[in-house]
Parts: structure tokens; C-alpha cells; sequence
């Protein structure tokens, strides 16, 4: 099963909100989208689903054109932010409701509903309504609906984010593997960089109604295309500056320098947009050569296995983000340490020149 | 400004409750220090929500008593108590602007008008909502609205606790960490004692510096983040606080020896004699490396998040989470299990029962 | 920046026809008659405007928009305050509600000219209850066929009684609305009751409140059958309320012409009245 888009627009009251995009999603991995807020990724969605038109474009699943296709012939399923369940109805009747519909025997949709209320664990509220039921629970129906019903397409458009933290933890991981060998291309929006890595598959990132770049997941977190990829992808944000390259050396800020090597040292002198991880800024010395950079702390963030300070220094504000735990003196100077290795640098356009 | 003392506190939602689990809030016993910047920290369900309300008076409890200070505040109308509450949604009032909004609290009380300039201007300095005074609350965005519910609550001088009831749910993902950091900030500001209720342990760990851990209508741990981090008194803090949580492993203790899956586990320290009951090691995927010998395990997922590998092995039934940084094994290998000696603590019927290790 | 979309129009096309049908044509053999004269035998002679001008000049047809203006008047003045206080007495859960519900739906669910007949009936200073009981028990002289201010009490306490839960059903929507929250933060910034209700309960109730308002003038400007059932505009012409008027003009004089020209100006009205309060009472959601 593969979903191809070529070259799709869709416009509301004359403005873009997605710019032509060509994709193709395959079935057999987690496709993710990711991007914030208004990024376009559930107009996106919709168009795929067929809930919206396209202003131009094509839609083709495994080949066929089915751009004037509609919903109800795609055979998709779509699971929201918010549970949507029929209210009127038990747990079994709403995971039995698309088979139904389809027109399949009694005796067959019972199988399939309990099959997909074993994996999602949904077995002992089969005969409850959606409100007795909790958040997490509500979202599991949703969950087994789509799964029990053989769909060519699942989409999930952000799907955990109104249960709780670990909740979400639970099922993030539980997932991929439900989806696995279905058959069905899935895609995935969130706005959580760290849930597009833990999900893993492939990844596209979407910017301003623009996918600006797709690939395997921890490749392109790895290997960003432009300075836009980069910051999409990257949760606290990434950090980024303006360097001078002169001969073998990068100047920061007039006084922080560091010797380059590898690709970084042929690239032409220049300015260059420098971006670094925060977990590549560290609170701590762990190697002679990480590039020692003082600032001001003035917020640290604690979550749970990980701390993160936000400091400045000139007109960066940068954070650093380390495992464990470190306690920060805010509004005090501390150095920071920066790991050259782990520098981007990027072109007057914006696209990626070399890496440290 | 007082200290605020929860003694004894039941609360149901049945007019009749008879066994503990009709109880919404089983036995609570707290106190909160004056100016402290407190989470109550739990899933939902875990009646965190019931506990902020009693504390705001929205709510009688069943049994027991609320002080601030010395006086008894149990039957207490809100308005009377000198509280705010931040809600879930901003709750603002449309029609006015954002300074009347501002101004709403101060004006019930009868304060002068030119005492309420001072302090609305005030707050909306230190919230960074200056140019919006003039505005009318109704057109704001989500996140300035937030600013306006929270600066109401801080805009009276008179104030004895600060209620935040999951503020950030309706915030943009990337403003969460401006507006935790705002919260975190006016704290060190104004000094007036701060609750704050949420699911997120970010937020609650950023936020707080004492985090109240509440599962099933109990308080099963008050401690520093750092605490609640590195020895967690419970296995459910140890695995609600930490992503992935701490591995929860049941074992066997004979004498003063932990076994698990058959072999001999050092554990920080010694056993707290006495115990009998269902008895558990836990230790945090961060202190869980691969050696050359010890529990034999097989990887059964490798997740690249990045900055780090999350690999997952299994001894026989059981999953156990390691954060391995640099080379990982591949998928179907098996593996010899180190645990950090210093990190591996013992549980019984869930609380902790080694005690601390020399070296710590 | 918006586009012209020229296609939306092919959706509002049936929507067009079917206005075209049963208003714009039947309001069209309006027009036609308003500027003409008609002998019967389809006979028709060219007026112009001598209708229109006649009707405006006359004290007859003042008298009666004037009464028109004052019956609707009341009645928003007493149902819509008594709506919004019935609905903000009433319970908000529990299983009360909807006893209420039902009680309050009761009156709509009559139709016009039964609610007339039985007011007529009730009213009665011999044999019907409210008024025996007014003349015997109260020994208030009381008799709507003869005293115009008793015939006015009626009509409008028939009313009220008959729409004013019109406007509680929809306030009580409004209010069920407001989430919980909004009570309690105003509960915590010390707010009075009378704060509650204006800085929280009536802006959330507005919308809902804008509707009942445009629909109770709307249905009180051009009320007909009830005060024509119960007092037929009598006594004397005290109660013959504009629509009353047009229909004794139209049909029982068979004026068709200066009927037709009344019914455009009646027309006019309404419209004019209308938009005025949906622009007034929606001015602050433009800003």
C-alpha cells in the first residue's frame, strides 16, 4: 500500500495554506508529520482523507488517481486530538460501527472487535458507553475502531495530546507495534519532536504550509537540509548564532573561537549561521576539545531525567540540555561547552554548507 | 501570607462513604511553608484537582481541618480566604478590558482607584502585557489570555496561596517553556506561596520546589526534584518521574541478599530489617549498562531519540529500559545486564526499604 | 486579501428560487396592488404613490402603529428581564430540570387562536375563572369587552404568559453554557451576585439573548390571532393593534389598494426595526 501526493495546493480565501507538496507514504513504518502549530499538518490530512479539495494537484493510492474520490470510497480511518466516539453506543458497537457499515457478517465483526480490543486492552469496558470510560481509555476505542477496520489508510492526527504524560509515554511506545504488518499506511501528526524520534519510521517536516524535508527519522534529525529542518525539528529549540570563518578557524561573537576540520575547514571564509543541539551544549567539561562559552542562566528546566538551562551571551539566547540531574545559580554567569563536532553551519540561502 | 496545614483531610464524593476506596482523598497530612513554590504532581484521578479545591474553598471535605496559619479556614468562603486560582481555560471577563480585568478583585475589595493603578500597572509590567490595557480581553490569544487569568490572581497584596490548576493545557507547545518560565519568575518575584497542579513533570519539576506526589488519593511522596529523582520513596514516583521510568523488577530476598532472575544483585545499601511482603529492586534506565557479565537479556528494540539510544531487553517476561549512549547492540542479541550498584534500591509492597550506601 | 469565487453563487441559486417563490412573487401582486385601484372585474387604474401618501397622513393608521409600538414595547420590556430572571432561578442539574424544561415548553406548544379563546374564556367577568375571581373575590371591576385598560392587561398577560419561556428556554441554554470555572474564579475575586450576572452571565447569555429578542419583536410586532381571538380590537378601537387594522381594512372593507400599501409599510418596518437591534446588539463582536 503506498500513498502518493504530486504536486497538491490547497487555498482558503485566497491564501496558501499548503504550497505544492509531492510525497510518497508507504505502508510497513510510522509516517510522521511534524511541525508546529499551523504548520499544515492536519490541512494536510484532510486533503489525503479526502475531507478537503485540492486547488491543484494529484492524490494516487498504490497508483490510482483518487483526487475526486471521496471520503466514504477511500477507505481510511482518522483518529483526532479529541476522542470521538458515538456516545449512543457500547465500546463493542463503536469498534464494530465502520465494519457495519461496510457490510460485514455478524459473526466475523465480533472476532475483529475483540481481536483489536485485546491489543488495545479494551476487553473488560466492551459493553460500557465512551463515558464511563477515561481519557485514555476514550482514545483507545478511538484507536481500536481504526485499527479493527481494514483500512488502506490510518491517520492519527495527533492523537495523545490530551492524556497524560505517562500515559502518553504508555502508548507512544505501544503503537508502532500495533500498526505493524497491517498493511495500512500510517501517518502520524505531532507538534513533539521528541515523540517523532521515539516513534521512529520516517519523518516529514513541515514549516509554513511547506514540507522541507523527509526522510528516516533519525536521519534527518542526524542530517538537516536547511536551517528551517533544523529548527523543527529540535525541542527545547535549537541554538543558533552568526559565525565568521576565517582560514582554519570560526570566530563567535568576536572572541569565542574554535579550530575546524573535515568538511567545516574547506568551506569559503564567510558568515555562516551556526546551529548547535542542546544536548551538545554541555554544563560540564567532558573533552578537551568542547569550546568553553560563559552566559547568563536565566531559566533551568527539570524533566525528570533531564535538566536544561536557558542562558545568554551578546544576542544569543541558547539553551543546554544535559542528563541528570545539575542545579544552575540563576542570574549568575556560567560556562557552558560546546561540542564543535557537533555544529551546523549554513549558507546566505539557508541550506547546509558543512558540518563540524 | 500564612502556612498552610492540612490535618487529617478525607474527602468524598458519596454521602455516604464506608470503605477507603469511596474516598477521592484518603488521609491527608501536609503542610506547606509559607512562600514555597509547591506541585502536586499525579495522574488524573489521583485527586489532586479535590485537594487545590479544598485549598480554594470550593470544597468542604468530608473530614478534617485546613489552617493558614493558626486559624481553621475549613468553612470558609473562597472570596474570604484571600486566594487566586488560575484555571485549566482561562477564565476572563469578555466585556472588560485587560485593566479592568486587571482591576476586577481590587475593585470588590474596595480598594482606591489610585492604589489599583499602581498594582494593575505593576502586574501587567512584570507580565508583559503593557500594551494590551486598553485592549478588550476577548480578542486575545490563548497564551495572553492565560496572563490575564493569572494576573488577576496576583494583582491582590493581600494574598495567602496562588492556585494554578493545569494553566498550560491550552498553550501552544512552543510557548509552554515562556510561560513556565514566566510562572517560575514571578515566583522569585512576588514570594507568596504558589500550588501548582498538573500531570506533566516537567512542569512540575521546573515549577516547583517541593513536588507533592499523589496516587489514588494519597501523598506518597514530598520531596526536592532532585529527591524525587534520584531516590524515590515509592515505585510509583519512581515511575511516574523519569522518561522512560525507573525498571520496577520483582525479586527474591533471602537474608540480606536481593535475587534477581536467579542471581545475586548488590543493592546501595542494607535491607531495613523487619519487612515482609512483596519485594522489588528498581533502578533507573540511566544506571543500567552492558557489561561482559551479569543478567543475561535479549534486546527487543533499540529507539534512537537522538541525543541518546533507549534500548529494550527482556529477562524472560520481564522489560527492562536502558539509556545506552553511543554503540548499541543490535535487535535478538543477547546482552550481560550491569546495574549501577549505588542506584539499585529495594522495594517492599512498593516503599523503599534499603537504606542510603556508604558513598552516598 | 480575498478572490472573487464566482461558483458560490451556483449554491445560493436554490436557496434564490426558493425565496423567489413564496415571498418575492406574492410580495410582488403586493406592490402591484399597492400602486393601483381595483373596481373588481379586473379593472385596474394607475394610483402612484396616493396610497402610500394617504396612509402616512392619516390619524387612523397613526393610532394604530402607535398601539403596535406600545404592545411590543411591553412586551419586551416585562418578558424578556422576566425570562432571563425565570431562567436564572431555575435549576442547573438535578432532576428537577426537566419538570421545568417541560413546564416552561407547555404554553408554546398551544396553538394562537386556542391561547385567545381560552384567555376569552378564562377572563369572563361571569362565568370565567380569572375574571369571577377578580370582579367576586377581589372586588376589582374588571371587563375587557368594556374597559380598554383591562382589555390591554389581557392581551398582554396573555402574552407573557404564552412567549415568555421562549426567551428563559434560550437564556437557560446560555447559562448551562458557562463552564463551572467562571463561577468559582468570581467566587475567589469576591465578586458580587449582581458582578456574576453582569460581567459573566449576561455577556455569555448575549448571543442567545440577541436571538430571543429579534424573535420576540418580530412575533409581537406582527401578532394577529390571539388579540383578534380575545378582543377582536375592541373595545371601540382601543386594542386594534396594526395587523388588526390592515385585516379589517383589507378584508372587511375590501380596501385592497390602501391594504396593500399598509402591508409594504407594515413590511418596512419590521425590517427596519430588526436590523437596527441585530446591528446594535452585534456592534461589539465586529470590533
Amino acid at each position: 500500500m503506498a500513498f502518493e501526493i504530486k504536486n497538491i495546493t490547497k487555498k482558503v480565501d485566497g491564501q496558501t495554506h499548503i504550497k505544492p507538496t509531492s510525497l510518497i507514504l508507504e505502508a510497513g513504518h510510522f509516517n510522521v508529520l511534524l511541525g508546529e502549530t499551523g504548520a499544515g499538518k492536519t490541512s494536510l490530512i484532510k486533503l489525503m482523507a479526502g475531507l478537503d479539495r485540492v486547488a491543484s494537484g494529484q492524490i494516487l493510492m498504490n497508483g490510482q488517481d483518487i483526487t475526486r474520490l471521496s471520503t466514504q470510497k477511500r477507505n481510511i480511518s482518522l483518529v483526532h486530538q479529541f476522542f470521538v466516539n458515538y456516545a449512543h453506543m457500547t465500546v463493542f458497537d463503536n469498534i464494530a460501527s465502520p465494519l457495519k457499515v461496510a457490510g460485514m457478517a455478524k459473526s466475523e465483526i465480533a472476532g475483529r472487535v475483540e481481536e483489536a480490543a485485546d491489543i488495545l486492552q479494551l476487553r473488560p469496558f466492551l459493553a460500557r458507553r465512551p463515558h464511563e470510560l477515561s481519557g485514555g481509555q476514550q482514545q483507545r476505542c478511538a484507536l481500536a475502531r481504526a485499527i479493527a477496520k481494514e483500512s488502506n489508510a490510518i491517520f492519527l492526527d495527533e492523537p495523545l495530546a490530551n492524556l497524560d504524560y505517562k500515559l502518553r509515554e504508555e502508548l507512544r511506545e505501544q503503537l508502532p507495534e500495533l500498526f505493524a504488518g497491517r498493511g495500512a499506511v500510517v501517518v502520524y501528526a505531532t507538534s513533539e519532536p521528541e515523540e517523532a524520534l521515539l516513534l521512529g519510521g520516517k519523518t516529514v517536516l513541515m514549516n509554513d504550509g511547506r514540507v522541507t524535508q523527509f526522510g528516516t527519522t533519525a536521519e534527518i534529525y542526524r542530517n538537516p537540509l536547511d536551517i528551517t529542518s533544523a529548527k523543527v525539528f529540535s525541542d527545547p529549540p535549537i541554538n543558533t548564532a552568526t559565525v565568521t570563518k576565517k582560514g582554519a578557524e570560526v570566530v563567535l561573537n568576536g572572541t569565542i573561537k574554535w579550530a575546524l576540520d573535515g568538511d567545516a575547514a574547506n568551506l569559503r571564509d564567510g558568515d555562516y549561521a551556526m546551529a548547535i543541539r542542546p544536548n551538545d551544549v554541555a554544563p560540564l567539561r567532558t573533552s578537551q576539545s568542547t569550546v568553553g562559552v560563559t552566559g547568563q542562566v536565566q531559566v533551568t528546566e527539570l524533566s525528570g531525567s533531564e535538566s536544561s538551562a536557558h542562558f545568554s551571551f551578546g544576542a544569543q539566547k541558547w539553551v543546554s540540555l544535559a542528563h541528570g540531574v545539575h542545579i544552575y545559580d540563576i542570574g549568575q554567569p556560567r560556562e557552558f561547552f560546546l561540542d564543535p563536532s557537533k555544529c551546523f553551519y549554513f549558507g546566505a540561502d539557508g541550506m547546509l554548507a558543512a558540518r563540524g | 501570607m500564612a502556612q498552610i496545614t492540612l490535618s487529617k483531610l478525607r474527602h468524598s464524593y458519596y454521602p455516604n462513604p464506608k470503605q477507603a476506596d469511596d474516598y477521592a482523598l484518603k488521609m491527608i497530612d501536609l503542610v506547606l511553608e509559607d512562600g514555597g513554590a509547591y506541585a502536586l504532581l499525579g495522574p488524573s484521578g489521583c485527586g489532586k484537582s479535590s485537594l487545590l479545591n479544598i485549598i480554594s474553598g470550593l470544597l468542604v471535605p468530608s473530614d478534617g481541618r485546613i489552617l493558614f496559619d493558626e486559624n481553621d479556614v475549613t468553612t470558609v468562603a473562597p472570596s474570604a480566604r484571600s486566594i487566586a486560582q488560575v484555571f485549566q481555560f482561562p477564565v476572563i471577563y469578555d466585556t472588560m478590558t485587560v485593566y479592568n480585568n486587571f482591576a476586577f478583585p481590587l475593585r470588590n475589595q474596595g480598594v482606591d482607584e489610585a492604589r489599583v493603578d499602581v498594582r494593575v500597572r505593576e502586574i501587567a509590567e512584570m507580565l508583559e502585557v503593557t500594551d494590551l490595557l486598553d485592549k478588550r480581553a476577548a480578542g486575545l490569544s490563548p497564551d495572553n489570555k492565560q496572563k490575564i487569568s493569572m494576573g488577576r490572581g496576583l494583582v491582590r497584596e493581600d494574598m495567602n496561596v496562588v492556585m494554578f490548576d493545569e494553566p498550560l493545557t491550552v498553550i501552544d507547545p512552543h510557548l509552554k517553556w515562556k510561560l513556565r518560565s514566566k510562572l517560575k519568575e514571578l515566583h522569585q518575584r512576588v514570594k507568596v506561596t504558589m500550588i501548582y497542579v498538573t500531570h506533566d513533570q516537567t512542569e512540575a519539576l521546573t515549577f516547583a520546589d517541593q513536588v507533592v506526589v499523589m496516587q489514588d488519593g494519597e501523598v506518597v511522596q514530598v520531596g526536592t526534584p532532585v529527591e524525587l529523582f534520584e531516590r524515590p520513596a515509592h515505585t510509583f514516583v519512581g515511575h511516574f518521574i523519569g522518561s522512560p521510568g525507573m525498571n520496577i523488577l520483582s525479586c527474591d530476598v533471602r537474608g540480606s541478599v536481593a535475587y534477581f532472575d536467579g542471581i545475586e544483585v548488590p543493592l546501595e545499601g542494607a535491607i531495613k530489617p523487619d519487612l515482609n511482603g512483596n519485594t522489588e529492586i528498581g533502578i533507573r534506565p540511566e544506571y543500567v549498562s552492558f557489561g561482559t557479565q551479569g543478567i543475561a537479556a535479549t534486546v527487543r528494540k533499540v529507539s534512537d531519540v537522538g541525543r541518546h539510544n533507549v534500548v529494550t531487553v527482556m529477562v524472560g517476561d520481564t522489560k527492562i529500559a536502558a539509556i545506552v549512549k553511543g554503540e548499541t547492540p543490535a535487535v535478538g542479541d543477547t546482552v550481560q545486564l550491569v546495574f549501577e550498584q549505588d542506584q539499585t534500591r529495594l522495594y517492599v509492597d512498593g516503599w523503599l526499604a534499603s537504606e542510603k550506601g556508604a558513598g552516598q | 486579501m480575498k478572490t472573487q469565487n464566482n461558483r458560490a453563487w451556483l449554491f445560493v441559486l436554490p436557496v434564490l428560487l426558493l425565496v423567489a417563490f413564496n415571498a418575492l412573487i406574492p410580495m410582488m401582486t403586493v406592490v402591484n396592488y399597492s400602486v393601483q385601484e381595483t373596481f373588481g372585474n379586473n379593472l385596474f387604474f394607475w394610483q402612484g404613490l396616493d396610497w402610500f401618501e394617504g396612509l402616512l397622513r392619516s390619524d387612523r393608521f397613526h393610532a394604530a402603529l402607535g398601539r403596535q409600538f406600545l404592545f411590543t414595547g411591553l412586551i419586551l420590556a416585562i418578558e424578556v428581564p422576566l425570562g432571563i430572571a425565570i431562567a436564572l432561578a431555575m435549576p442547573r442539574q438535578g432532576g428537577w430540570v426537566s419538570v421545568c424544561l417541560v413546564l416552561m415548553a407547555l404554553p408554546m406548544l398551544i396553538p394562537w387562536n386556542v391561547v385567545g379563546a381560552m384567555w376569552n374564556i378564562f377572563t369572563l367577568p361571569d362565568i370565567g375563572l380569572l375574571g369571577y375571581f377578580i370582579n367576586h373575590v377581589l372586588n376589582i371591576p374588571y371587563d375587557m369587552t368594556q374597559n380598554p385598560i383591562a382589555a390591554w392587561v389581557t392581551i398582554v398577560t396573555m402574552d407573557v404568559w404564552h412567549w415568555t419561556s421562549l426567551v428563559v428556554l434560550l437564556s437557560y441554554a446560555g447559562l448551562v453554557s458557562i463552564p463551572d470555572a467562571y463561577y468559582q474564579a468570581a467566587k475567589i475575586d469576591g465578586a458580587s451576585n449582581w458582578a456574576v450576572f453582569r460581567y459573566i452571565q449576561l455577556p455569555k447569555m448575549k448571543n442567545v439573548l440577541t436571538i430571543a429578542i429579534l424573535l420576540r419583536f418580530m412575533d409581537s410586532f406582527n401578532i394577529f390571532t390571539e388579540p383578534f381571538v380575545l378582543t377582536g380590537g375592541g373595545p371601540g378601537n382601543s386594542t386594534t393593534l396594526l395587523s388588526i387594522d390592515l385585516v379589517k381594512i383589507a378584508l372587511g372593507q375590501f380596501d385592497l389598494g390602501p391594504a396593500a400599501a399598509m402591508s409594504l409599510i407594515y413590511f418596512v418596518i419590521t425590517l427596519l426595526v430588526s436590523w437596527l437591534f441585530y446591528t446594535l446588539m452585534t456592534k461589539d463582536d465586529l470590533n
